[in-house]
């Protein structure tokens, strides 16, 4: 069955799912309260990890399987997405903190300070062993955005939110939270860095008791820094503690970044349900598709798909209620 | 049960809120446990739009949850370093929470965390005499201690061992101490536990409470690591009260001798 539909938000979940229908031969009209991509959505902050494999270490089972399906999906939408895997590290009086992270996830191999220093020169010296997360991957999230969003048509919303009329995908994110009263923001801040002398070609996460950090590089020596997870839901400039925090860890993982620039610094917050699962729930004429938590870009792609195979065809899948 | 200021308890298990996986998992870990406590931070939990932010209704999501647990809810100064700051945060937290209660954690270093005794003295006599109820995050300390108690706190927190680093009790000997100095006084072994057997030991020793939350929170499954922690609260208390063997230096047999032929 195709048909038309009405996709309310043009974060990366509803354009992933509007992308999703139009590919399946549906029509998909999206509104959203502005016409570009830009930071009034958390997609914008993100940092544009595909590392489903390390998000095991506190997610359940169901992301790490959901979010295996992601790079292909991005790759299949004509989206730059770059395939050398991940790193952890941590330093080294925390090493125990790399073993327990090894003990609760899949899909990584261990490098000695060599295998490290061969992986990511840049890391060369600096940490006696990593894990590599080899099918991992990543994307440039504004990148990904516009590319979506310049095949769409994306209007801006009605006033008062309009009433729609036919059937209608609800991806608001945390605006969404008038209709689903168990949905709670769970606020992030980042940090963008431009350091052209340092170079990454994957994503680097340093494990640290307090400070935990990851490092995307976005190419051109753009670098993003992420992210702290408070359970708040104020939308607020980043705090001068979170900045200090975020910045102070990039320092650990490598003295160079020290003369990079701060191009930008960013938060928004994630909307998630209590148990930070992503869910596609059904009201009347209304489907929505909201919850995806710190996993946006990680799980939109099979999101998009369930929430396709749910409207066209009445299939159910676990993250539908 | 262990009581606080005249307000009785329900379990000697108190859990802090942060680093859960999710919400989902604080809440079965508060309702595997019985904890009867829970800590909140104001700094990094609560702060939020409130009902008139950018998303219209809903208030602050985390702090409802928190208060669906149904335990008494005692926020803290988590992260403060001065006197100051902590009664600022104090203040803050007697609006945003609604209670008097206050564990009040003035640290002195940046990186073991110490508490900072002549700031959380300091602080401890002005919230006290600003109708707080303190619960301070202290040493072992006796002589700081009985300075705490002079000040108005009627509860003590001490340390096993520095937050976040989950050895357990490190200084048996001043903790069995600051227990026989003051035995009146109800007092909490605070941060630094990192598995069910350190709880149990902290019971043994004669503690009301004990007071965590990296050691379950950050565990593979949170809500079996609550339960175990509960489970060794309890025994470790049952252990107590029943009045406890010296240990002995000579070796005594235990099995019954009957009737043994003599050949």
């Amino acid at each position: 069955m195709t048909g038309r539909f009405t996709i309310l938000g043009a974060g990366v979940v509803g354009l992933a799912v509007a992308t999703e229908l139009a590919a399946r031969g549906a029509t998909a009209d999206v509104f959203d309260p502005k016409t570009e991509p830009g930071g009034h959505q958390c997609s914008w902050w993100a940092g544009g990890m595909l590392a489903p494999f390390c998000e095991g270490e506190t997610a359940e089972p169901v992301v790490v399987r959901l979010g295996r399906e992601a790079a292909d999906w991005w790759q299949a939408a004509g989206v730059p997405v770059i395939r050398r895997g991940s790193l952890v590290v941590t330093p080294d009086r925390d090493a125990r903190e790399l073993d327990r992270f090894a003990r609760r996830t899949t899909g990584h191999r261990w490098l000695d300070a060599e295998a490290l220093a061969e992986t990511e020169p840049a890391l060369a010296g600096r940490f006696s062993r990593a894990l590599h997360f080899p099918d991992e991957a990543h994307l440039t999230p504004r990148e990904a955005l516009r590319a979506l969003h310049g095949r769409l048509s994306v209007r801006r919303a009605p006033p008062n939110g309009g009433r729609m009329t036919g059937p209608t995908l609800d991806c608001r994110g945390l605006a969404a939270r008038d209709a689903l009263p168990d949905l709670r923001g769970v606020r992030g801040e980042m940090a963008v860095l431009r350091c052209p002398a340092f170079t990454l070609t994957r994503p680097v996460r340093l494990l640290h008791p307090r400070c935990p950090l990851y490092v995307v590089p976005h190419g051109g020596g753009v670098f993003m820094l992420g992210a702290t997870q408070i359970e708040s839901d104020h939308r607020g400039p980043a705090t001068l503690r979170s900045v200090m925090e975020l910045l102070g860890a990039a320092y650990a993982l490598d003295p160079a970044l020290a003369e990079a620039e701060v191009q930008e610094l960013g938060a928004d917050a994630r909307p998630a349900f209590p148990d930070n699962l992503p869910r596609i729930r059904q009201r009347g004429q209304t489907t929505y598709v909201n919850g995806l938590f710190r996993h946006g870009f990680l799980l939109a792609p099979a999101l998009a798909r369930r929430a396709a195979d749910l409207v066209l065809d009445g299939r159910k899948s676990e993250v539908v209620e | 049960m262990p009581v606080f200021y005249g307000t009785e308890v329900a379990s000697r298990l108190m859990l802090g809120t942060a680093q859960y996986p999710s919400p989902a998992v604080l809440e079965s870990a508060f309702r595997r446990s019985g904890a009867g406590v829970a800590t909140v931070s104001l700094r990094r939990e609560s702060a939020g739009d409130g009902g008139g932010g950018d998303n219209g209704d809903g208030g602050n999501a985390f702090w409802t949850l928190i208060r669906s647990l149904g335990v008494h809810v005692l926020p803290n100064t988590a992260g403060c370093h001065s006197a100051r700051e902590a009664i600022t945060t104090a203040r803050m937290a007697r609006e945003v929470f609604e209670t008097d209660w206050i564990k009040l954690e003035v640290i002195g270093h940046a990186d073991t965390l110490q508490p900072d005794p002549f700031g959380l003295l300091e602080a401890a006599k002005h919230l006290a005499g600003d109708g707080f109820r303190v619960f301070p995050y202290t040493t072992e300390d006796g002589v700081l201690a009985g300075r705490l108690l002079d000040a108005g706190c009627e509860v003590l927190m001490p340390w096993g061992a520095p937050i976040g680093t989950g050895r357990g009790l490190n200084n048996l000997y001043g903790l069995r101490t600051l227990r026989a100095q003051f035995p009146d006084v109800p007092m909490v072994i605070d941060a630094g536990l990192g598995l069910p057997s350190h709880a149990a030991q902290a019971m043994e020793l004669g503690f009301d409470a004990v007071l965590l939350n990296t050691a379950v929170a950050r565990a593979g499954d949170p809500a079996a690591m609550a339960e175990g922690f509960a489970r060794a609260t309890e025994a470790g208390r049952l252990g107590l009260d029943a009045d406890p063997m010296p240990p002995r230096d000579m070796a005594a047999p235990s099995t019954p001798v009957l009737g043994l032929p003599v050949l």
